[in-house]
């Protein structure tokens, strides 16, 4: 059934990515088609493997940006240029438009935890799903024919043949950085809605109207290079030297 | 947006069908003429015809039944289910015309009333997707509705002239509703041009509030499946060009053949007439062809472009 379930689900499990943390290391894409590629449905799929065109199936990307304030590119005068990594999965958003838009009743939200589906055994690769979505975060399997997006890694999240430390999505389990935090969205004592409360977790494009379950923490305040600079002694001065530097001053001024 | 050759064709071709099928309802050909027997033959054909190409891009079509399920919430799926029925009042006038050659008023009226459905659908699958901000208007319906007319009225036209049977009056309604698709399309693209994109990359990446976004890295030097599906760009003054060939073709061409018309008879007529129509087709082509490629998806605001 693509009509979405009602809303909000009881349970919102999702993602909550930390931009002030993620280093770009990419590893959590990694792990992501590591596990994928032989758990739910068919393998990630890459086309000319090895050769120069080589491309495939991804279900979380990490992208990075350079964010420049007015004037920032003029280090110490109004902040200053900086560098975020930004990783994207899909957001599992409560109201999915790639849902609604799928002709075969492939694509399906879970009325339980809100998990955004696609059931490759009826999908028809017709693509319009990856279009209907703002995010970029389908892609086609182009050896199956069948539509691929992130599952919050389904096949762990409630295995119980794995240790409780591992049920949770690849990509948690991998960051080094610890980046990323799954849990659920709808439980306010939940520790990741403890900390969207607490940093300011957004949603993107929410102009989209597509309520993203998924929240991003946004970079924390810097203090600008200019902030630091007066405790930095500059070498034109000599004003203030004592003792051995201000004879070494007063014989090099001679000399 | 890719501007894929088989959604392009099947826009194209099936919206004729469906144009000349409402002709064909409406009575507005001589059932006893053969030429009009042809013409139910040559609607039907058309309309399968775009709807196989259609089904060329699907990565698994073995499983295209399924598409009839889900009409409730996809436009896509409600799509395949009038292309169905719309089937069922279609032969029985085709059969009608053909074999007993009468023409069905009710049974014609309804389907001329559920082709027009059905082009509806095809379009609201692309103005229903506010992910592309260009499509995502009423003028989108509004100019696949137009085209589709015009271009069955055109048909129509021509098969009245391989009987030699006048219609004047087709040749006014086309004349009026190539205008009306032209004007139409002109206010859409207006408004695709002077647009204030909904999502920017700083809404996209949440990021406005510290400054200006740029993309600094992708995530991968080469293409994938988004960057090819939704990346794709024509340089402006290619558009340009293609657009006033898409008017000349589509529009200026087909209506100075139709004013020409009156004045001939015979097969002069049948010419100007079949020139009409190829002409119109063209034009819609590469009309279709700048639907897609002009419009930006908004996941390009994640990859620069
Ligand atoms: S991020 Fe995209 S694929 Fe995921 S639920 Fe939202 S619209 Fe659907
Ligand atoms: S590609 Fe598959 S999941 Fe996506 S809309 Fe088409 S049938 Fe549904």
């Amino acid at each position: 059934m693509t009509s979405l379930p009602p809303a909000p689900t009881p349970k919102q499990l999702g993602l909550v990515i930390d931009l002030d943390v993620c280093v770009g290391c990419h590893a959590c894409v990694v792990s992501c088609k590591e596990w994928n590629t032989g758990g739910y449905g068919a393998a990630l799929s890459d086309q000319d493997p090895y050769g120069p065109n080589v491309s495939g199936a991804w279900l979380n990307r990490v992208h990075s940006y350079e964010v420049v304030p007015d004037g920032g590119e003029i280090v110490g005068e109004s902040g200053e240029a900086r560098i975020v990594h930004f990783p994207k999965s899909c957001l599992h958003c409560e109201d999915a438009p790639c849902v609604t838009v799928c002709p075969t009743g492939a694509s399906y939200k879970r009325a339980d935890d809100g998990i955004v589906l696609v059931d490759e055994s009826m999908c028809i690769g017709c693509g319009l799903c990856a279009w209907a979505c703002p995010y970029g975060a389908r892609e086609m399997d182009l050896a199956a024919g069948v539509m691929k997006k992130c599952t919050l890694c389904i096949d762990r999240i409630h295995n119980e043949t794995i240790e409780e430390v591992d049920r949770v999505p690849s990509c948690v389990r991998t960051c080094p950085a610890n980046a990323r935090h799954f849990g659920d969205l709808a439980d306010p004592g939940s520790d990741v809605s403890r900390m969207v409360a607490e940093r300011g977790g957004m949603d993107l494009m929410p102009e989209q109207g597509t309520r993203p379950v998924n929240k991003y923490l946004p970079p924390r305040a810097r203090r600008p290079l200019a902030a630091s600079a007066p405790g930095i002694p500059l070498a034109e001065e000599t004003d203030g030297a004592k003792g051995f530097f201000a004879w070494l001053d007063g014989m090099l001024d001679r000399i | 947006m890719h501007p894929a050759l088989s959604i392009i064709l099947f826009t194209t071709i099936s919206g004729l069908g469906y144009g000349l099928a409402a002709v064909l309802g409406l009575g507005m050909l001589d059932p006893t003429a053969v030429p009009t027997k042809v013409a139910h033959f040559a609607a039907l054909a058309l309309i399968s015809g775009g709807l196989l190409f259609s089904t060329l891009h699907l990565g698994n079509p073995q499983r295209a039944w399924r598409a009839f399920s889900q009409w409730r919430s996809s436009w896509l799926s409600r799509e395949g289910v009038m292309a169905i029925v719309t089937f069922v009042p279609l032969c029985m006038g085709a059969y009608a015309a053909i074999f007993e050659s009468r023409h069905l008023v009710v049974s014609g009226l309804i389907g001329a009333a559920c082709a027009a459905v059905t082009v509806y659908c095809t379009s609201m699958i692309y103005a229903s997707l506010k992910s592309v901000q260009a499509w995502h208007t009423p003028w989108t319906p509004a100019c696949y509705l137009l085209f589709s007319a015009a271009g069955g009225l055109l048909l129509g036209v021509f098969f009245a002239a391989i009987a030699g049977a006048g219609g004047a009056l087709m040749q006014m309604l086309a004349l009026l509703l190539l205008a009306a698709a032209w004007a139409a399309k002109f206010r859409w693209r207006r408004e695709m041009l002077a647009m204030r994109p909904l999502s920017t990359p700083e809404s996209a990446t949440g990021l406005g509030h510290i400054g200006q976004v740029k993309l600094f890295e992708r995530p991968h030097v080469n293409e994938n499946y988004l960057t090819r599906e939704m990346g794709f760009k024509v340089a402006r003054k290619h558009a340009e060009k293609l657009w006033r060939l898409a008017v000349l073709l589509g529009g200026m061409m087909p209506a100075l053949l139709l004013v020409a018309m009156p004045a001939a008879s015979g097969w002069l007529a049948v010419a100007l007439a079949a020139a009409a129509v190829a002409a119109h087709f063209l034009g819609v082509l590469v009309e279709r062809w700048l639907f897609f490629a002009e419009a930006r998806h908004a996941v390009m605001n994640y990859y620069g472009g």
